[in-house]
């Protein structure tokens, strides 16, 4: 919180103090009112004033009131615009370790479902906190030299309510996380329906899935049910508390004056009709506080999964080199192992080899073998347990990591698209120089052999692609998260199996393309297909986390038994010319 | 209360207008079926307790008065007369046995009090005050003061506090019986809807789902329904128990009082107007806020599921920038939104105290006029706040009706999309176990939805029984389309596919997918264990046939590594590999014996030494059925019986492996590819 905010709540909590002190200075005039309307002679004149005077209270308190909402919802917008700046910088920072702890859809609900909880609470409650604690004591001190028979029923009532209150909420609300659960239950059934319709079709299985979907909604309805009919106990028994005691207030009050000698008994029915306002006052009071504290474990439960991103520690330090070298494209591994954290197994293994300017170098290994994990060490996705990795001979540690993430072109498994349009999608980030130029897009495109198909989409280069890149098929995807690698004229390509999308043809088409227009580059290639690779550099093996082979395609063949495996499983020996 | 709270997602804005309010709430209305009988009883009993609360305010301001009758001195008016008879009797010196016999009330005054009544009057001026004589009255003596000390009718009293108690018994109880009866046809009502969507998502052609995104599907089960049984619950009964309390409110006040009501009624409308004024704005800024943090969540979300990129490209900067100014447009919106709904509030309570203020004075103008009892001021002072606080809450649950109109507006879209053609008329009967296993393409055109494009233009294909047959080609050739029209998901334009020579037109859908087994590239799996998983929806699959199956694909080694084998729930074990998910959904199509096999890309996640083990178990499961293989991996099927090669469309070649290369076209160039540098 800011010294500004401070002054802001002070302000505000002023504000609301002179709020309540004016709000309960009106039942004075009204007792005031109510005595002269009853007694003979009192004279209009009184009236009025009295009347004025409880008016311009009124009105008091309605400025001062609209100067707190005011002054509130601009302090509470401000803090959750800026936790949620906050958090989303943080989440920026976090290396993929942390991400993936998290988990992408976790840090989405903390960024947004959360926020909104808290800045609830901070509006909501922030002005009843202050509020309602002052007008119940104010209004107690004011009618605690009243009658005592009155003050017990007042405190039995409250008493009574917030027991009430308290019970049914001790009982809702573990239903309510409950009902949450069974609630994304209900959206993952109907995502896991939607997404297998095929699938869902092809096996006759329709009334499966609806006999599994019909058990969640039974027992979601079930639960919201009784959470429903716990809760509409709730109004009923406030409003009955607040009804008996008015009704108490005025049997007592009957009772006091026959008892009470008759000077004494213009006065006792003044205070009984003082004590009636104040006593719902106080009431109110305590439900408010009651409706606070029901709210606060929500909040709290959000505040706790915001500062857990917040507070948690990025593994990955920024080195300070900016990346001026003399060496350009190369690119070293010396005994790299690596493990996640909390793992106890070692994903990537003492790995050694070195990439000279304008080489191929390609992975290749089955499913699980750290290909992805190695080439992701490059950009500093991750860090390296142990062993060191060098780039442009400097260790990757010491460089900023946006002047590292300058000299690569990486191409993720998965193409990912932003809501835009091809061009801003080709075009994305920033490069350490100038945004590309329309002619160098274009060419990156066309490189891609992305061109055929872009230009024939209703405003070509202009084409809309909306978020996820949902709107244009995986190979195109594919194709265009190439081209946005190559518009950034890298001096180290990172291909992160970018090729299986597509088809040989379309494979081999690119493959040519980029050797004759990249040249200079150094390409890393990781990949499934022998095709895609067999003409590279050098390629390494990798088997379980080891490199159980490195070489040319001819000189594996011959010496890595697992290179021969993969390469007969995929082409006859006539093909290979083994 | 809890805007944006639990299940609702910032992305749809919950209160978009529906287009034809009136429509869509007889729509909703039409729905509620026989949930409508506990509707209605709710709303009637919804009605009553509005009665009671008009009545009850009525029944405490005659409570009040009896009270307040307690304080007037009784008998005074015959206080004046009695004092003239006294001071002649003093006067007269007769002896006090002759005197004058002075009687208040039924008590007779004694002489003797009468000389202290004298004196103790004669201490008090002319202009003395209500309190000066009521002190004066305490040194009366006690024969007069008994006689004018005022009594309460403690009867009276008595029996307006137990009709008072009953009256706020009999309310609650209805407020409780229509609260449990709004819950339960709310969420019934709810249950129904969702069951409905969810049996519709099974019935809707797959072409629908080829436009729509399952997000917005999702959205409207869980969101909309929400919506619609939410604001069904709290604002209906409340929207016309409200507007009875209201309308109850003007009748008793213009009943009790014509000026008094006009009085009530004017200061609280003007009031009102500015409330509308500022409800019609804050209303926009509600929707504008629900607005700005759907298009700021869906940047958060872009940028997160694509942090990879964005830390790669060093995209922070420009993400950043988009980010500060949807947040700026959220806390702006928030900002107003909040604001205005803030002081909606503040403003009520000062109209309420106006309504008090107006109602006192013009109604302690009419009491010194002697024209209202001083319990109608009471009564009124509750009027008004019956009078306000409903308008209020009409407005407000106006407003969430209307969410729920725009929310039931877009459930019942979804239920009335045109489903799949009805089968009801396809009798023809086909034995699974007597299927031999032809399968001719006959002239097969095909495009998807109704426009011009086509994608399949004549395809003519001949499959005997037993043969393996695989379809190649580029991305988008149409080889997918093939599959989805041979197992009848979408209906072809012209010519036909037949199955031994029955037309699968003539079959229902159902009965074309049990001639297949089916394995697709995505590897879709259930929220569920890994008996779940493979046994699906097949009934009496023992133990030992899960097994056998698992040993034929190579998942025996992972079912033994689990920690409860068979039984693991595989929804919170997210370490299962691509390739182990696809040799799962492979297990899954062999645990039926169907007499057709289609394997759609379904080697493609399963490296290719894997791809070796599971071949072997394909081959068994291909034996003797007939099978449709997609492949990109060219090395699947290069011993297929027959390769059709597609392109656009198109069958452009067909044959064998040998003859395809032989012949070096198209299939050839591509196969070759795979070599080119």
């Amino acid at each position: 919180m800011r010294r500004k905010d401070i002054a802001l709540w002070l302000l505000a909590a002023l504000l609301i103090w002179a709020q309540v002190w004016l709000e309960l200075k009106m039942p004075d005039y009204m007792s005031d009112i109510t005595r002269m309307v009853q007694t003979e002679g009192s004279e209009m004149s009184d009236i009025l004033h009295s009347g004025g005077l409880m008016l311009l209270c009124a009105f008091g308190s309605l400025v001062s009131a609209i100067i707190v909402g005011y002054i509130i919802s601009r302090v509470s917008a401000s803090f959750s615009m800026r936790v949620r700046k906050k958090l989303f910088d943080k989440v920026e920072e976090l290396s993929m370790n942390e991400v993936g702890k998290f988990s992408t859809s976790s840090l989405i609900t903390r960024s947004t479902n959360d926020i909104t909880q808290i800045q609830m609470l901070v509006s909501m409650g922030g002005q009843m906190l202050v509020r309602a604690p002052l007008t119940a004591a104010w209004a107690v001190i004011k009618i605690s030299n009243k009658s005592w028979q009155w003050s017990t029923a007042t405190a039995v009532t409250v008493v009574l309510l917030l027991a009430t209150i308290t019970t049914i909420m001790s009982i809702v609300i573990p239903r309510f996380k409950l009902v949450q659960k069974l609630t994304d239950k209900i959206n993952g059934l109907t995502r896991e329906n939607l997404t297998g319709i095929r699938v869902v079709r092809a096996f006759n299985a329709e009334k499966y899935q609806e006999k599994k979907f019909d058990k969640t909604n039974n027992s979601l309805t079930r639960t919201q049910i009784f959470n429903q009919r716990m809760m509409a106990v709730m109004s009923p028994m406030m409003y009955l508390g607040m009804q008996g005691l008015s009704l108490a207030i005025y049997v007592i009050g009957a009772l006091l004056i026959v008892n009470t000698p008759m000077s004494g008994k213009i006065q006792l029915f003044g205070d009984m009709a003082a004590f009636f306002s104040y006593a719902m006052q106080v009431v109110i009071s305590f439900l408010m506080l009651a409706l606070i504290f029901s709210m606060i474990p929500r909040a709290q439960v959000s505040a706790t999964r915001i500062n857990e991103v917040l507070a948690a520690d990025i593994s990955i330090i920024d080195g300070t080199f900016k990346g001026e070298t003399e060496e350009i494209g190369t690119l070293e591994f010396r005994n790299v192992s690596f493990k996640y954290p909390d793992a106890e197994d070692y994903l990537l293994k003492d790995i050694s080899f070195s990439a000279k300017r304008g080489e191929t170098v390609a992975f290749i290994g089955s499913t699980g073998s750290g290909k992805s994990t190695l080439v992701n060490l490059i950009p500093r996705f991750y860090d390296a347990t142990d062993g060191d990795i060098f780039v442009d001979g400097v260790n990757v540690r010491d460089y900023k990591q946006s002047a590292l993430r300058n000299k690569i072109g990486y191409v993720s498994q998965k193409a990912i698209m932003f809501n835009g349009t091809i061009t801003s999608n080709v075009a994305y980030g920033d490069n350490g120089r100038e945004k590309p130029s329309e002619k160098q897009i274009k060419k990156a495109i066309e490189i891609a052999q992305a061109k055929q198909f872009v230009e024939r989409k209703e405003n070509d280069y202009k084409a809309h692609v909306a978020q996820g890149g949902t709107n244009i098929s995986g190979g195109q995807k594919q194709r265009l998260a190439i081209a946005r690698a190559i518009a950034r004229d890298p001096e180290i390509y990172i291909f992160d199996d970018s090729f299986s999308a597509l088809d040989y043809k379309t494979d081999a088409a690119l493959r040519k393309a980029l050797k004759e227009h990249t040249g200079e580059a150094t390409n890393l290639i990781v990949a499934q297909r022998i095709g895609t690779i067999m003409h590279a550099d050098k390629i390494l093996v990798l088997d379980e986390g080891k490199c159980v082979g490195q070489g040319t395609h001819k000189e594996l063949l011959k010496n890595c038994e697992v290179y021969k495996q993969i390469a007969l499983s995929q082409l006859t020996k006539e093909e290979l010319n083994v | 209360m809890f805007n944006g709270g639990p299940g609702r997602r910032g992305g749809r804005p919950g209160d978009e207008k529906s287009k034809d309010f009136g429509k869509s709430m007889t729509r909703l209305f039409s729905e509620l079926k026989n949930l409508r009988i506990a509707v209605v009883l709710a709303i009637l009993l919804a009605v009553g307790g509005s009665i009671l609360s008009v009545v009850a305010p009525d029944k405490l301001s005659d409570l009040a008065d009896e009270i307040r009758n307690g304080l007037i001195p009784q008998n005074i008016e015959q206080l004046e007369p009695a004092m003239g008879t006294i001071a002649k009797n003093i006067a007269s010196a007769t002896p006090q046995e002759s005197w004058e016999e002075v009687k208040i009330g039924n008590t007779v005054i004694s002489p003797e009090d009468q000389v202290a009544t004298m004196q103790t009057m004669n201490g008090l001026g002319q202009d003395a005050t209500q309190e000066e004589k009521y002190a004066v009255f305490e040194k009366l003596p006690e024969s007069v003061q008994s006689a004018i000390e005022p009594k309460m009718n403690m009867d009276a009293i008595r029996t307006l506090t137990i009709v008072l108690i009953i009256m706020y018994l009999a309310s609650a109880l209805f407020e409780l019986l229509e609260g449990f009866l709004m819950a339960d046809a709310s969420n019934k009502f709810a249950q129904d809807l969702r069951s409905r969507i969810s049996r519709k998502i099974n019935r809707l052609p797959l072409s629908y789902f080829d436009h729509n995104q399952t997000g917005d599907i999702l959205s409207r089960v869980t969101n909309d329904v929400d919506t619609v049984a939410m604001s069904m619950s709290q604002s209906l009964s409340t929207l016309i128990s409200e507007s009875a309390l209201l309308i109850g409110a003007v009748v008793m006040m213009v009943i009790t009082n014509l000026t008094m009501a006009a009085t009530a009624i004017i200061a609280s409308i003007l009031g009102m107007a500015a409330m509308m004024v500022i409800l019609k704005k804050s209303q926009k800024y509600f929707s504008m806020r629900q607005r700005e943090l759907g298009k700021l969540n869906s940047h958060i979300e872009e940028v997160y599921s694509s942090l990879l990129i964005v830390k790669a490209y060093n995209g922070k900067k420009e993400s950043d920038k988009k980010f500060d100014r949807l947040n700026k447009a959220v806390y702006n919106a928030n900002q107003k939104s909040q604001f205005l709904s803030g002081i909606m509030h503040p403003i009520m309570a000062f109209v309420g105290n106006l309504g008090y203020v107006a109602v006192c004075i013009v109604g302690a103008l009419m009491v010194m006029d002697g024209k209202i009892s001083f319990g109608v001021i009471i009564a009124f002072i509750s009027y008004v706040r019956l009078f306000t606080s409903p308008l209020n809450r009409i407005a407000q649950s106006m407003s969430s009706l209307q969410s729920a109109a725009a929310a039931g507006d877009r459930v019942f879209e979804f239920i009335d999309e045109a489903e799949m053609i009805d089968e009801k008329d396809l009798t023809i009967k086909v034995e699974k176990d007597k299927i031999a296993g032809d399968i001719v393409f006959d002239h097969v055109r095909f495009g998807y939805d109704d426009s011009k494009k086509i994608v399949i233009k004549d395809f003519c294909a001949e499959a005997k029984a037993g043969q393996k047959i695989a379809i190649v080609g580029p991305t988008g050739a149409g080889k997918t389309t093939m599959v989805n029209l041979l197992m009848k998901f979408y209906d072809i334009k012209d010519g036909d596919i037949r199955i031994d020579g029955v037309s699968t037109k003539d079959m229902t859908r159902e009965t074309v997918h049990s001639l297949f087994t089916m394995v697709l590239q995505d590897t879709w799996m259930l929220d569920g264990t890994l008996r779940e998983n493979i046994v699906y929806n097949r009934k009496n699959v023992s133990d030992k046939q899960i097994m056998s199956i698992c040993k034929t694909v190579g998942l025996s080694h992972f079912v033994k590594t689990l920690p409860n084998g068979l039984d693991t729930d595989l929804s919170e074990n997210d370490s299962i590999s691509a390739g182990q998910k696809q040799l799962i959904t492979i297990a899954r199509g062999m645990v039926e014996d169907a007499p057709f096999l289609i394997l759609d890309e379904a080697t493609s996640n399963v490296d290719t030494r894997t791809e070796e083990l599971v071949q072997s178990a394909m081959d068994k499961l291909m034996e003797g059925r007939t099978s449709f293989i997609i492949a990109h991996r060219l090395s699947t099927i290069r011993n297929a019986d027959l390769i059709l090669v597609m392109n656009e469309g198109d069958i452009v070649e067909s044959g064998n492996h040998k003859e395809l290369m032989k012949k070096g076209g198209f299939y050839a160039e591509l196969y070759n590819s795979q070599f080119a540098l």
